[in-house]
This record gives C-alpha cells, structure tokens and sequence, in this order.
C-alpha cells in the first residue's frame, strides 16, 4: 500500500470517530430526550435542555478543533503537511 | 494601505475598531442623558455603522482576481471564524431567534443543534478538501471534478435556487431595520438597505465582504450580549446568565402549571392580530416527537453542509491546515451568540409573566396594563396585543400575544433598559442581515460570473472584463432581490429553512462523493443534482397544495426526500455509467493529500 493509500486510511477512519461522536450528540441522545429531560444536569438545568441550549453546541465546538489537530498528525506522520503558515 | 502590512496588523485595526465601536456607545448614551432623542439615537447609530462598512469596502477595492474571488487566500483563521459567523448568522437568527425559543421551546431548538452540528460535517467532509482545490466557487468544483457544463451549469441553478430564496429574506430585514431606525416607508427603505449592502461587496468583491464581516461581527456580537448581561444583572438572576439561570428556568416551569395552557377558541383568536402568538408551549419540557427533532436537525446539518455561501468563505484561508481550524473557530463564534438566544428568551418571558416582579404583567389588571409606556409603544408597533376572552378584567396567560421579534427588540426597554441599548441592537440587526445578504448576493454574482460568463461563455475575457461582469450581477442580483423584498411577500419567498432543504437537495451528494467517491461521475452527479433539486420542489409543492406528505417530513424537512433522492439517484447512474478517466481519478487523489499546489495549480 503506498503512503498516500495508509494516509487516506487514517484519514477515513478518524473521519468515523468524528462523525460517531457528532452522531450521537445531535442525533443519538434525543432519542430519548423526554427520559432525559426529567434529571437535573450541568448548573441545574435539565438535561435535555442544557443539551440544547449549551451541551451539543460547545461538544461540537471541541469536536472540530480535536478533529483538526488529530488530522494535523495524520498529515505530519505521513509528510504531507503544509509549510510555514497562520 | 498596504496588503501584507494590513494583514499582520490585523488584532491592532479591529482592536481599535472595537475600542472606537464602544467609544461610540458611551457617546450615545452620554447624549440620551443630556437629552438626545430616542430617534436621533437610532438613525446616529444606524448611519455610522453602515458608514464605517462601506469605508472599509471602499479600501478594499481591488482589480485582481484572486482578491476579488477568494480575499487572495490570505485570511486568517480567527479572522475568517469571524468573518464566517457573520456571513451565517443572518438578521433571522438575530431578531427571531430568541423569540422561536420563547414560543416554540424544545421543537425549535432543533434548528439550534442543526445549524451548528451542521459544522462537523463541513470540516470533515468538505472545508478542507475544497479549499486543497484551489476552486473560485463551489460550482467550479462540481464544474472541474466531474467535468462538462451541464454539471457546473446545473450546480448554478442550485445555488441560484436556494441562495436567492434566502437573500430576499435579508434584503427583507435590513429593509425593515432601516425603516423603524431612519423612520421611512419600508418600500424605499428595501433600497437604502440595497444600497449599504452593495457599497460593501461591490469594489472589493470577497475581500472587501471578508473584512466588513469581520467588523459587522464584532457590531452585532455586542449589541446581543451586552443587553443579555445586562438585564440579568438587573433582574438579579445572576451576573452570567449561561451558567445560572436554572433557577429561572424552574419558576417557568412552576408559572406554567400555575396558570395552564387555556387554549383560545377559534373566534377569540381571529381577533388576534397576524403574526402574534401567545404562550402556548411548555419552556423547557420535551413537546416534540423524537423524529420531529431529529428530522429538523438533520436537515439543518445536511443544509449547513451544502450551502454555498458558507463553503466559499473556507476558500479564502491560507492554507488547508488553516481552513480545518477556521471551521472551528467559526463555530465558536457562532456558539456565543447560539447558545445566548435561549438565555434571552428565559429572561424576556419570566419578565413577563411573572406576577411577584414589577415588570410581570399577567394577573394584573387590563387597565393598569394598557397604560405602561413600553405596552403602549409596542402595540403600537404591532408586536404586542392583549384581549379579555374571558371579560375578568385581569390579564390571564391566554390572553396575553406578542411578535416573535418583540423578544430581542422590545425585553430591553421592558427591563429598564436606556434606550442606548435600543438604538444598539437596531445596529446589530442591520448588521447581521447585512452580513448575511452580501454573503449570498455575492456567491450568487460570482458563480454566474465565474461558471456561466468565464467558463462557459467567453473563456478568454480579460480580467478587467471578468471583473466587470461580477460587479454588473452585483448589482442586478441585489435589485432583484429587493424588488421582490419590496413586494413583501416574505411569508413565502423569505422562509430560510427552505434554502437549507433545496441547498442539501442539489448539492449535499455531489460535493461530498465528489471527495469520498472515486467513483462517482458526470453522469451521477448530473442525475443526483437534477432529481435531487426536482423532487424537493415536487414535495414542497405537493405539501404545501394540501398534500399529507409521508414518514413525517414537512414543508420544513423536504430537504430529506430530495437529498435522499440525490444519493439514490447519483449511486445508480454512477455505477451504470463508465468510471471517471485516469486524470479525474488522479485529481481526486490529490484533493485528499494537504500539503503541495491546488489542484486547479494556483
């Protein structure tokens, strides 16, 4: 298999990783969101309401900067990272 | 003003720009206290903001291509993030928002996890990747990867389709804003709302927008929090909302049993004047079906993903590194205004209703009510009404409608706030809608000018010629869109979620196997955008013409159908079809590889 082929592996599968996660907070949890919402959470609120109003939103900001830097050394092992740049 | 030297001095400019924008509020209120009218306050608010953007377009007025397409590719991350946010965030999601959840609660705030989940999959799927590809517009990918005008023609029409719905909703907003702040009709307003939004894109084109975005974000972030904290601090509810207003969430819950959901007869409600509700919802309980929720969101997500807008703005980093990053530092922007609206929306209705404050006001008397100052002004302006259904003569939950924009317009000069603050958040409204529509009437004239003029038309114009037709749809683009603005037939051109629904319907697929399918071709693509975007209008059409629709998806979801459509369609006739030839395949490879020259080799 040739460098660019094991990259692209690596890539894909982080990809996976990403979108599980992604899943399950803005799909997964409202399945149950009714059973959810009847136990108190993070500073008081409910559970299902704090998801919607902080939880998900800040999870998915994370999410994208993990998924940013853990694609920066998928790149770096491989040697296909950018140059001198921001 | 020099390119590299603006560049690096980037936090220096909007710090001071900042700085200069809270220097400007301090002199509002200073003059309210020394007896500025409330009206003077406005328009002085209004006029200097717009004044400022069209300076900063006026200095980034360029005459090469790639500024005027991409900002030269030279944006910075956090400035980018900024930028983006702007671009999303439209006058919607600024005065309506916080007024859905005040209505709507958990059934609405679907659209708040869609539009920032939505995110994810533009990092991981497409951000990076078109950016690797060096293209101008998102219809110059479909146009290169698979190859043939019909492709990149039929992905303009998507584009065309879906941005156009959503820009007349904008021109809409800064109509109206500029209308109440400058105190003139509403037709000629539309103009003068054209006219700020064009004076921003037009000399300038993407690097003029990128850094009047910057500036408009930094405006309208400010004029939403400062009155949140505000009025938090002076209800006693807690000096940051965010983490302490479960308390208040609670006594909701706890008023909403008191009084119960009476539900008006039909009669009684036909008095009601259009475009006000009344409490109807539970605040913070579940009242959707799982799939309601998951279905909205979901479609939400899929359109985030495929509006080209939003995608282009990823172009203009200077690196693929650099787009990944951008994409979370947009969303971070977006965040702090996102997850601010229900805050609000929790402050503004225990405010109201609740009878042991002094600004509560149900359970008082129909008499004591009509004469508060802040109740006469905003029934007046249409947004606020009451009614004794039940001829007690004190005001019950029922009883009691209001505009959905009255929650971020009118909750200010409810709680006390000085009218500074008013004058403010008409600013931050006009400079959302502002963000938003040179955003759209921008990927619009650049996608006709770049794919049908240059591509398609006349391949050997000169730049000066190419440059000239851009700014020609510029303008055209922005007419059309305030003249049908100007119509006022907003309740159905202006619905924004439409243009999520038919932008996932044409464009979801064929972007992303773009990257992740080898194997997808011309043929797929051309299927996958045709019955992708046919189908959508099918259903909405059918839906809306008395159709009962099916597996649940509405007027707001149809996007589902047609995506789903596309896929189906796209994978059948790609399989069906020859593969892509050697040279697209090797493209492909090399779109997925970061580091190197772009794949259209600039």
């Amino acid at each position: 298999m040739s460098n660019a082929e094991k990259h692209w592996e690596k890539t894909r599968s982080l990809l996976f990783i990403t979108l599980a996660i992604w899943f399950v907070f803005s799909i997964g949890i409202f399945l149950f969101a009714a059973e959810m919402n009847e136990v108190t959470g993070p500073f008081g609120y409910p559970w299902t309401y704090w998801f919607t109003c902080q939880g998900s939103l800040g999870i998915f900001v994370i999410l994208i900067f993990w998924f940013a830097n853990r694609q920066e050394k998928i790149d770096e092992e491989f040697g296909f990272n950018e140059r001198g740049d921001d | 003003m020099i390119k590299g030297k603006f560049i690096d001095n980037l936090p220096k400019v909007y710090g001071i720009y900042t700085g200069g924008f809270i220097g400007f509020i301090i002199l509002m209120a200073i003059g309210e206290q020394m007896g500025m009218s409330a009206k003077a306050i406005g328009v002085a608010f209004v006029a200097f903001t717009i004044f400022i953007y069209a300076l900063i377009g006026y200095l980034s007025r360029t005459a090469q291509a790639d500024a005027y397409y991409v900002a030269g590719r030279q944006v910075p991350t956090v400035f980018n993030g900024m930028a983006t946010a702007a671009d999303w965030m439209s006058g919607a999601s600024f005065v309506a928002m916080a007024g859905g959840i005040y209505f709507k609660g958990y059934g609405y705030m679907a659209l708040l996890v869609g539009w920032t989940g939505g995110y994810i999959l533009v990092a991981t799927l497409l951000a990076p990747y078109l950016r690797k590809f060096g293209c101008y517009t998102v219809p110059d990918f479909i146009g290169t990867r698979y190859g043939g005008n019909l492709a990149r023609l039929l992905a303009v029409i998507v584009l065309t389709v879906a941005s156009f719905t959503y820009v007349t909703a904008q021109i809409n907003a800064t109509g109206t804003i500029a209308s109440v702040a400058l105190d003139i009709d509403f037709k000629y307003a539309v103009y003068v709302g054209l006219v700020s939004i064009l004076l921003c894109s037009m000399l300038g084109g993407m690097r003029a927008v990128t850094w009047t975005q910057v500036a408009q974000y930094i405006v309208l972030i400010i004029a939403y929090l400062l009155p949140i904290f505000w009025i938090s601090n002076k209800m006693g509810a807690g000096f940051f909302p965010h983490f302490m207003l479960a308390d208040e969430v609670a006594r909701i819950g706890e008023l909403e049993q008191q009084f119960g959901f009476v539900k008006n007869s039909a009669a009684d409600l036909a008095t009601v004047p259009k475009g006000l509700a009344g409490i109807t919802k539970a605040h913070s309980a579940v009242n959707a079906t799982p799939w309601a929720f998951i279905s909205l969101a979901l479609a939400m997500m899929m359109g985030t993903a495929s509006l080209p807008h939003v995608m282009m703005r990823y172009f203009t980093t200077p690196s693929v590194k650099a787009a990944r990053k951008s994409v979370g530092w947009s969303l971070f922007f977006i965040f702090l205004l996102y997850s601010s609206a229900p805050m609000l929306a929790t402050l503004s209705k225990l405010s109201l209703i609740d009878p042991t404050l002094s600004t509560g006001i149900i359970g008082k008397s129909f008499a004591e009510v009509q004469s508060i100052d802040w109740f006469q002004n905003w029934n007046q302006a249409n947004l606020m009404f009451i009614s004794d259904f039940n001829g007690n003569g004190t005001l019950e939950l029922n009883e009691f409608f209001m505009g959905g924009k009255a929650v971020v317009l009118a909750t200010p000069e409810i709680a006390g706030l000085p009218y500074v603050i008013s004058g403010l958040v008409a600013a931050g409204g006009m400079a959302a809608a502002m963000s938003t529509a040179d955003g759209l009437i921008l990927a619009i004239a650049n996608a006709i000018s770049h794919d049908v003029y240059y591509k398609m038309i006349d391949p050997k114009a000169e730049t000066a010629k190419r440059l000239l037709v851009a700014r020609a749809l510029l303008v055209v683009i922005g007419f059309a869109g305030a003249t049908i603005a100007a119509m006022e037939i907003q309740g159905i051109l202006g619905s924004v979620i439409w243009a999520f629904d038919f932008a996932m319907s044409g464009l979801f697929f064929p972007l992303v196997l773009g990257v992740w399918w080898k194997r997808a071709n011309r043929q797929g693509a051309i299927a996958g955008m045709a019955l992708g975007l046919a189908s959508s209008i099918w259903y909405l059409v059918w839906v809306r013409t008395g159709g009962s629709g099916f597996l649940g998806i509405t007027q707001l979801t149809f996007g589902i159908f047609g995506a789903a459509v596309s896929l189906v369609a796209m994978v059948i006739v790609s399989l069906m079809t020859q593969e892509p030839d050697k040279a697209t395949q090797k493209m492909v490879d090399e779109v997925r590889i970061p580091s190197g020259r772009t794949v259209t080799g600039k």
